[in-house]
């Protein structure tokens, strides 16, 4: 699953560019699923038939990155981001377009800069992407409006049990739930690869209304902000301290059946599992919940640190033992539980 | 005329968003004998069906949901931590009496720094804590755990014609629609939904609106004010009567369905205002925009002091509101595109 991990982040996926993860995860799914197929939107679904409630799992493909918009008369590329803090970027490698052009995007060195700009924090207005070209000509050789730009670093393992990569948030839950596909579960069971989550849950609201499921579990990668000056409230969650299950975030308040489920599924496996304690952010679950006449929906994510960044950390551990969370819940029929609790 | 000990049971039972379970009770026992059956969705809408004959189906819908706080985090000393459900303003919230939903009872405060005071700048949730009368986390925790939900305590206040409470939004129109459905006259298929998770962001009422596909959707929620010393202006008194609802921040209603409501109102001599909320957004949006769209409208009861512990409204409009849905539902001839 670890290795899976890795060329999943290596690859660009950039929210409505999701057509390289896609594949991957398609070639792989099809082994294990009775019928794989991929809707107008770009949502992956890959269905193992089965009897008993109608399930499904949700992972987003998409990733946080760039769209071009332009050239400029001196060969800089203009762009657009949502969800990236433009103080990360500066300095960063970043790749360009279906052709994957290297490209960096830098800003006034410090020699140049007066007091005030060293105060300044610069927006993604003020930013450019350079791929070296002569002029705007020479970059539309290369590169065209509209295409994306990802951040070009690679998955590494640092220490014994932590890992850096991009697009750990959420290609962690993508590689859960191909290994979630491997196992046989007590339900109709459906992974969902899902598109544009970042750009607010887009995807998964087309993938709900398609599959019609009556229990939902969505894999995440969240916030952990376990940094010294932290006070301990404001944590959110920690790297290390196992998966965390949501009781409430931006989008969703999970059912209090389906919060209890899954801490039991985690006691009884004996998977040591952390609450996480904010409430700020949203994920699939927000779109999925209330789709049709609504669906018991549950969240399991992975802590992150530095999320939306180049080089996102988390702990291996946290996300092996999300995978047997999520496994154990479906294994010891959790889903008719939950079912049967709510309704 | 009303009975108040069924709108004090209403508007006093616990239920913050998510968490409507206790207040899910309290109404089924009331309209239980009124319909002919009652069900629970998969998010917790409970939806009370009083069988027609004339094929069309209306869906009169109220939120059951009231703000509150969760707990995110206890800390050694036992102080919880908490966030906010729905439109919590800090400042309100602070200086309270709390429960949750096993009877524990706290107090909530600032953190007060040096100066022993609430420094009332200094606003954000984080800011916040309850305090429940622990002395460490593990006393804490044997009464709470992270995730419960708290909400202002019970403190039902009748004032004349006025009542104050906490969460008179929304339970008011919870019970002017239970009041309703008592011998109801109409030939329609009516549908009452008790929605859950309005004030996260109408997160319920779409899926009770899916599931019925009503013909039309009467909405019940409560309005803002504009007859208090320096607020905002706007036309809505208390006393004023049922306020139609033209639009809101989240939600334009289509002109034949209001006209509908104050050609009724007008026939029945039921006192009436009309409601334009500037700030805000109700359950009469995601019903008008669930399946191929439905016609809905809204009737909202003008409550003063919105996500505090003192809302107050005026039992007359309340009064006005029950009779101008019982006139409408009576109707043979709905509004029609």
């Amino acid at each position: 699953m670890l290795g899976r991990l890795e060329e999943l982040c290596n690859l660009n996926g950039v929210s409505g560019d999701e057509g390289r993860v896609r594949r991957y995860i398609k070639e792989i799914a099809k082994d294990y699923a009775d019928e794989v197929w991929t809707d107008t939107m770009g949502n992956l679904y890959a269905h193992k038939k089965g009897d008993g409630p109608k399930v499904v799992v949700a992972a987003h493909m998409d990733e946080v990155g760039m769209i071009i918009w332009g050239a400029m008369e001196n060969g800089l590329l203009i762009y657009q981001t949502q969800g990236i803090d433009p103080r990360v970027v500066v300095s960063k490698r970043v790749v360009v377009g279906p052709r994957e052009i290297p490209g960096v995007i830098g800003a006034k060195a410090i020699h140049l800069q007066s007091m005030e700009d060293r105060k300044k924090v610069l927006s993604h207005s003020e930013l450019f992407i350079d791929i070296g070209a002569k002029d705007k000509a020479d970059a539309l050789k290369y590169v065209s409006p509209g295409d994306y730009a990802a951040f070009d670093t690679k998955w590494e393992r640092l220490g014994s049990d932590r890992m850096k990569a991009k697009a750990l948030d959420d290609r962690m839950g993508c590689a859960i739930a191909l290994e979630l596909l491997k196992q046989t579960y007590d339900c109709d069971f459906t992974a969902v690869f899902t598109v544009q989550e970042e750009l607010g849950l887009r995807g998964a609201q087309a993938a709900a209304y398609n599959v019609k499921p009556q229990v939902a579990l969505v894999l995440e990668g969240t916030t952990a902000n376990d940094l010294p000056k932290t006070q301990g409230h404001q944590h959110i969650t920690k790297v290390g301290g196992g998966p965390a299950i949501s009781f409430m975030d931006g989008s969703t308040i999970v059912p209090r059946a389906m919060f209890e489920a899954l801490k039991s599924a985690a006691q009884e496996a004996e998977i040591s599992f952390q609450v996480k304690q904010g409430t700020a952010g949203g994920n699939d679950a927000g779109a999925i919940h209330k789709a049709l006449s609504g669906c018991v929906t549950g969240v399991i994510s992975v802590p992150t640190r530095y999320l939306h960044s180049p080089c996102s950390l988390a702990s291996i551990s946290d996300f092996e033992n999300a995978y047997r969370l999520a496994d154990a819940f479906f294994a010891t029929g959790k889903q008719n539980e939950v079912i049967n609790e709510v309704l | 005329m009303y009975e108040k000990t069924m709108i004090q049971k209403i508007v006093t039972a616990y239920g913050p968003s998510g968490r409507e379970q206790e207040v899910t009770d309290v109404i089924r026992s009331f309209v239980e004998p009124l319909v002919d059956e009652v069900t629970v969705d998969a998010l917790g809408n409970l939806i009370a069906h009083k069988k027609g004959t004339s094929g069309k189906k209306i869906m009169l819908v109220a939120h059951m949901d009231q703000i509150g706080l969760v707990v995110t985090d206890i800390d050694e000393k036992g102080f919880l931590r908490v966030s906010n459900v729905g439109g919590v303003h800090p400042v309100t919230a602070a200086a309270r009496p709390v429960r949750f939903e096993n009877g524990t009872r706290g107090v909530t405060y600032f953190e007060t720094e040096n100066s022993g005071f609430m420094n009332p700048s200094k606003t954000a949730i984080t800011q916040l804590f309850i305090d429940i009368g622990a002395d460490s986390r593990e006393e804490a925790e044997a009464k709470v755990q992270l995730g419960d939900m708290a909400v202002y305590d019970v403190n039902f206040l009748e004032m004349g014609r006025r009542i104050s409470c906490g969460a008179l939004d929304n339970r008011i129109c919870c019970a002017a629609l239970v009041e309703a459905l008592k011998d109801m006259e109409t030939e329609h298929d009516i549908y009452a939904v008790f929605s859950v998770q309005e004030e996260v962001g109408t997160r319920g009422a779409g899926a009770a609106a899916y599931a019925i596909g009503p013909d039309l959707c009467i909405n019940l929620d409560v309005t803002l004010f504009g007859d208090t010393p320096k607020c905002m202006p706007m036309a809505v008194k208390l006393g004023g009567g049922a306020a139609i609802k033209i639009m809101d921040a989240s939600v334009i209603v289509a002109p034949m369905v209001y006209t509908f409501l104050e050609d009724v109102a007008k026939a029945e001599d039921i006192a009436c205002q009309r409601d334009v909320m500037r700030m805000g957004g109700t359950d009469t949006s995601v019903v008008q925009r669930s399946r191929d769209g439905v016609l809905a409208g809204g009737i909202s009861i003008p409550v003063r002091y919105v996500h505090s512990p003192v809302e107050t409204a005026d039992l007359r409009d309340y009064e006005a509101t029950v009779a101008l849905l019982r006139a409408a539902v009576k109707r043979s001839e709905l509004p029609q595109r």
